[in-house]
């Protein structure tokens, strides 16, 4: 993290004529006879070699309006109804890309204009090569051969800094990592060095440290090719990371534009201060010891429970000790147990009355895992479980089913994890029902009760969940679980499939019943900042092991674990003045967690570094 | 939507309404006759009088058609249901047994169901819904072990609900849609199979009317009187379409997202 990027005002000065312009651009969509305007008369110029960041929420036409740059929308059912894009093409044509016509449209996509998907797991074809899909877009644009666009395939893999490019030539996309995949994807917008590439959301899918390789990368790109760069996302931080220009939207509306610093240091509209007030920084609890609840500018002050109710009540809740869980891997021609993938090897901690403790980590680390095993929604092969000196572990299924009440969980996606098929209130009655804790004429007073505590309106009672928006549902998801007044809840990702302000109001929530309630959280999540936000204390999980536990201020301020530091530095922070993505970043690829059958991990062994903070020695 | 509701009107009250020797009774004269005024649609080569042929075959091939499909509901829909919600050992041995029944054609299966228990109405609605099963229990498998790896399965069994519950009131309305699409299809199949076990000879016994058993006669005279192909063959075909549109609307109208 040494070489640190150029500093912007550099980059700002080369800005020449636009790439592209757009110029009071509308598009609608048609849904059963109404017109719904998704991007309202936006007008913005993206030059070479420059950064324009579009964000905004979801809804608020930001790949409405890329995917009508690249005239993909009109597949989607969506129709530009006016304005111009302007693209200045190779000499000094200029095109209408809002009236060009599709065998222009054939010669653009791809050629001039690159695209960088969001999902790389879905936008590989998983029936075809990597050499396949790079020599595709090259055999379409330009009149090379066979050799030549395999060189050029090759070429273009390395430029994207993938090692053993000769090797990924001939595998297909489900035998590469997520990373390695949008590094595929990014070589495949990169293979005719388009002159504006339009990056949608492209790590939003990826895990931190991948997605500060990610970030680096096309930052790289950029200054070695002198492209211009449309870069859509939600995340500021990432904005604050990557953008030399940023255009803020809100519900197809352009609402602010500016350059980067002065979007980040004097924000003129309300909605760009909620933006950024929403987002969590990394770094900002230095100091303090308690959680905290985030700022919503423009909302009601919510009465501040005092820090002091977030303080813990002390005695252990959960303890968990040795804590292993694995899943076979079956193979062969008899479908036979061939390897385990050792999903949390060895785990233990302990919760106290009324504390959050987070576990955080990469996909795959095993941190929902360990969650599920405590509820054990999963078997646990072995260790300990104990809630309120209760032997989870060893109860049978009656009576597991009645230690549920004491723990409950609040799951990542608010879309699935409420029955579209039954009523809100049914939905959270039900717990109430399953563990025959009210009468009949109890459980209205108690439904309405808990509406009032998640703050939902009442109206909502009859509905169902579609009609509902993302926040509103993990609102639902979290009345139903602690409608049973449970002591432990443990939320799996809850907050990381919402939009900034939403998740601020909902992590607001979380923290305010904390205090009412004296809940206890499991906080899974991967997301550093939020992490830093909410919790008492803090376990970083690798390889389904524990390598670094302590209180909150002990690992945030005091990484100890050669992995905590990774993560810390791979987490973008939200300030243009202190860009920490540096030019070439490379984290150690996570080995795999499967191993043969009988293999047998060796104990952990743990170094206290101050009282309560531990880091995984071996 | 009206057509299932004719249709139906007609399997019902068309028996009520007309005594069953007008469809029975034969005129060797008029055999043959294209439709005019006196037979609106025709007679077939027994001069028996199409239009109430039809009327009356509707009962017969829409009763066997319903039983056997509601039959095959009674077994797989369980079937299906334990299976996917369970996995593991009870999956793998339910889903071996559905495997061997699949292994026959389906109106090989009936057949010989229908050849070993001897030919009637019962023993056809037995026959087809058997061999029906298998195909709807596979479905509903795949189904229900979809639904139960869905989060709020999760979460309702990590709010204390038991097995049972989380079948009925989680896992079934889910599947419902699939359920539904995938019977009203098969109606429209079980009237074509009951339609193939008459025409060869074990299905619906003559002189009964039934539509399988008017194409099946017909097939001697295509060419000179197509309408006796024509009569039943449409009655099929507008009850097969009838039963695919009811299907998907059957399946919006209980689906509360469809509601606004």
């Amino acid at each position: 993290m040494n070489n640190t990027p150029p500093p912007i005002s550099e980059t700002s000065l080369k800005i020449e004529e636009p790439v592209i312009s757009l110029d009071h651009l509308r598009v609608e969509f048609e849904t059963d006879g109404s017109t719904v305007l998704a991007v309202n008369d936006i007008s913005f110029k993206v030059s070479a070699g420059e950064t324009v960041c579009l964000v905004g929420e979801s809804g608020s036409g930001k790949s409405v309006t890329s995917l009508s740059l690249m005239r993909l929308v009109e597949f989607g059912g969506g129709k530009i109804t006016g304005g111009r894009m302007l693209l200045a093409r190779e000499g000094s044509e200029t095109v209408n890309l809002a009236e060009a016509g599709t065998s222009t449209m054939r010669s653009i996509r791809g050629n001039e204009i690159g695209m960088i998907f969001q999902e790389p797991m879905t936008s590989l074809n998983p029936v075809f090569t990597i050499e396949r899909q790079l020599t595709d877009g090259l055999r379409l644009h330009t009149n090379l051969s066979a050799n030549e666009t395999r060189e050029k395939a090759l070429e273009l893999l390395r430029e994207v800094r993938i090692p053993d490019p000769e090797k990924r030539l001939r595998q297909y996309p489900h035998e590469l990592s997520g990373g390695m995949r949008q590094r595929v994807v990014i070589a495949m917008a990169m293979a005719c060095r388009p002159r504006l590439l339009i990056a949608d959301e492209p790590t939003t899918a990826l895990d931190v440290t991948i997605q500060a390789e990610i970030l680096s990368l096309i930052n790289r790109l950029k200054r070695e090719t002198g492209m211009a760069v449309l870069f859509i996302t939600h995340d500021m931080a990432v904005v604050a990371q990557m953008a030399d220009r940023v255009v803020v939207m809100y519900q197809g509306n352009l609402i602010e534009e500016g350059t980067v610093e002065n979007i980040f240091s004097a924000p003129k509209e309300d909605y760009t201060k909620a933006l950024l007030a929403a987002v969590p920084q990394l770094g900002q609890m230095a100091g303090t010891t308690l959680p905290k609840l985030l700022d919503i500018p423009g909302s009601p002050a919510t009465p501040n429970p005092s820090l002091k109710t977030l303080e813990t009540k002390g005695g252990a809740l959960l303890e968990v000790k040795n804590l292993v869980t694995r899943f076979p891997v079956y193979g062969g021609i008899f479908r036979r147990k061939v390897a385990n993938v050792h999903a949390v090897e060895n785990v233990s901690f302990t919760i106290n009355r009324g504390e959050t403790m987070a576990l955080v980590g990469e996909s795959g680390c095993g941190k929902s895992s360990c969650g599920r095993s405590i509820l054990r929604l999963v078997e646990p092969e072995s260790g300990e479980i104990i809630l309120n000196d209760k032997k989870i572990l060893s109860l049978n299924e009656r009576d597991l089913r009645s230690a549920r009440r004491e723990m409950q969980m609040v799951f990542q996606d608010p879309f699935a994890s409420l029955n579209p098929y039954m009523r809100l209130r049914e939905q959270v009655a039900e717990p109430l029902n399953n563990f025959g804790l009210a009468s009949k004429s109890e459980v209205d007073d108690i439904i309405r009760d808990i509406f009032e505590k998640v703050e939902l309106p009442l109206s909502f009672l009859r509905r169902f969940p579609h009609e509902l928006s993302g926040g509103q549902r993990q609102r639902v998801a979290i009345a139903r679980a602690i409608v049973v007044n449970p002591s432990l809840v443990i939320t799996d990702e809850a907050v990381s499939a919402l939009d900034v302000s939403v998740q601020a109001q909902v992590l607001n929530l979380m923290m305010s019943l904390q205090a009412e309630l004296g809940l206890s959280y499991l906080f899974i999540s991967h997301d550093m900042a939020v992490v830093e936000r909410v919790s008492h204390k803090v376990g970083v999980m690798y390889l389904g092991k524990l390598v670094e536990v302590g209180s909150r201020s002990q690992i945030f301020e005091n990484p100890q674990h050669e992995y905590t530091r990774a993560l810390m530095a791979a987490v973008p922070i939200a300030d243009p003045n202190k860009r920490n993505i540096s030019n070439d970043m490379n984290f150690k690829p996570i080995p795999s967690p499967v191993f043969p059958v009988g293999h047998i991990s060796e104990e952990p062994e743990y170094e206290q570094i101050e009282p309560g903070h531990l880091i995984l020695r071996n | 939507m009206t057509l299932v509701f004719c249709v139906i009107f007609i399997a019902i009250f068309a028996p009520l309404i007309i005594p069953p020797e007008f469809a029975t009774r034969m005129d060797m004269r008029t055999r043959l006759s294209p439709p005019d005024m006196a037979h609106w649609l025709g007679t077939d080569q027994l001069g028996r009088d199409l239009f109430y042929r039809v009327m009356l075959g509707a009962k017969t091939s829409i009763g066997i058609a319903t039983s056997a499909v509601l039959m095959s509901l009674v077994i797989g829909l369980p079937l299906g249901l334990i299976s996917g919600y369970f996995g593991g050992h009870t999956d793998n041995v339910l889903m071996r047994l559905v495997d061997t029944l699949l292994s026959f054609p389906a109106l090989l299966l009936a057949l010989t169901i229908s050849a070993v228990l001897g030919p009637n109405l019962q023993n056809t609605i037995i026959a087809i819904g058997v061999a029906f099963t298998p195909y709807l229990a596979r479905l509903i498998r795949g189904e229900a072990l979809r639904v139960s790896q869905m989060p709020y399965v999760e979460a309702a069994r990590s709010s204390g609900a038991t097995n049972i519950r989380l079948i009925i009131s989680h896992v079934l309305p889910n599947i419902m849609p699939v359920v539904i699409v995938q019977s009203t299809i098969s109606l429209a199949f079980a009237i074509l199979a009951e339609a193939g076990l008459s025409f060869l000879g074990l299905g619906t016994q003559p002189p009964e009317a039934s539509w399988g058993l008017m194409i099946q006669a017909s097939r001697d005279y295509l060419d000179r009187a197509p309408w006796t192909a024509l009569v039943p063959g449409t009655a099929v075909a507008l009850t097969v379409l009838g039963l695919n549109m009811f299907g998907d609307v059957l399946r919006d109208v209980l689906d509360p997202r469809s509601k606004s």
